[in-house]
């Protein structure tokens, strides 16, 4: 699939899932308990995306020592949990990590 | 002043503090894309069409790891899931619109705009309230392409050994924080990363991140009924 076609469906599943609730809902289908379920799902997909990309290296491979990627993101989620603050956290997570890289 | 005018002006106030993560954010995606690959078009492009931060990071990041196009279009499909929310939320105070305005507010329904709009649904009834959800929407609009933009640019300055790779899970990270304290989200946090970060190299296809993300909802499903019991 070219590039292009693949954001444009990216796109437009993004776009259907904004728009198919809006356009089809009648507000009795959602009840409650799928609105709480689905109020988990930042937390249920986010992970998989920076958990992999702290412990395993380009090739997938556990990369458990050396690795200051941990470190840098335990300080990062410390700081976050803290601060409550997104900013702060980004910030927090790469300053320690070039200090980690540069400096130690 | 027009009173549609007043509530959309209402609307770019109320988003724009939550604009200052969002800066780099779009600066670190422009980057990334210019460093896996994409031209400056695409990534471009991407922003236009897609306009949703987490889902574009997503498509980078399983685009870079060699997944193909079913998995990276159904894993966007998985991070989005959480606008059928959104829309299921705002819904009703926007069953009156014609569909032209409903096709205009879904394509600028994103998290931050949604959060705000949602606060001023509740509290005000006047049949223009949606403006407040358009003006809140280009907001994010226009500062999600100018830091597309700026990262395209800053990309070609930014030295690789910086790893700048590192700020994907940090940005995820962050947008986080406000689940870290609750119990039931650090059980499903930490189920999640431990089957994507296991099933890296076993889950077929790299669909890693749908089957963490499911496991983890079936968790978090099973968790809040037991509290529930436990009431």
């Amino acid at each position: 699939m070219s590039n292009w076609l693949l954001i444009i469906y990216c796109g437009l599943i993004t776009f259907l899932t904004r728009f198919s609730m809006i356009a089809l809902l009648k507000k009795e289908m959602f009840n409650d308990r799928i609105r709480e379920i689905l109020s988990f799902v930042p937390s249920a997909i986010f992970p998989a995306i920076i958990f992999p990309a702290i412990f395993l290296d380009n090739s997938g491979d556990f990369q458990l020592e050396n690795n200051p990627k941990i470190m840098a993101a335990i300080i990062a989620m410390l700081i976050g949990i803290i601060s409550q603050n997104i900013i702060a956290t980004i910030i927090s997570g790469l300053a320690s990590y070039w200090f980690l890289i540069f400096m130690v | 002043m027009n009173n549609k005018f007043r509530v959309f002006l209402k609307g770019i106030f109320d988003v724009s503090p939550l604009m200052i993560p969002v800066v780099p954010f779009g600066l670190i995606f422009g980057v990334l894309s210019i460093d896996i690959g994409f031209s400056p078009i695409e990534t471009m492009g991407m922003s236009l069409i897609v306009f949703g931060g987490a889902s574009q990071i997503v498509l980078l990041q399983l685009f870079s790891g060699g997944a193909s196009s079913l998995v990276i279009i159904s894993s966007v499909g998985a991070v989005n899931s959480r606008h059928l929310l959104y829309g299921a939320v705002v819904s009703e105070h926007l069953s009156d619109l014609k569909l032209i305005w409903k096709i205009v507010i879904s394509y600028f329904l994103v998290d931050q705009a949604f959060a705000r709009s949602n606060e001023y649904f509740k509290k005000n009834k006047d049949k223009d309230k949606y403006f407040h959800l358009f003006g809140g929407g280009i907001t994010c609009w226009v500062i999600w392409q100018t830091t597309t933009f700026l990262g395209i640019v800053l990309g070609a300055f930014i030295p690789e050994k910086l790893g700048l790779s590192f700020a994907v899970p940090l940005t995820f990270l962050a947008l986080l924080v406000n689940d870290f304290r609750k119990f039931i989200n650090v059980i499903v946090i930490i189920i999640s990363g431990l089957v994507a970060t296991f099933g890296f190299n076993y889950v077929p296809y790299k669909a890693y991140v749908i089957v963490a993300g499911v496991t983890a909802l079936v968790t978090a499903a099973i968790l809040t009924k037991l509290n529930k019991k436990n009431e």
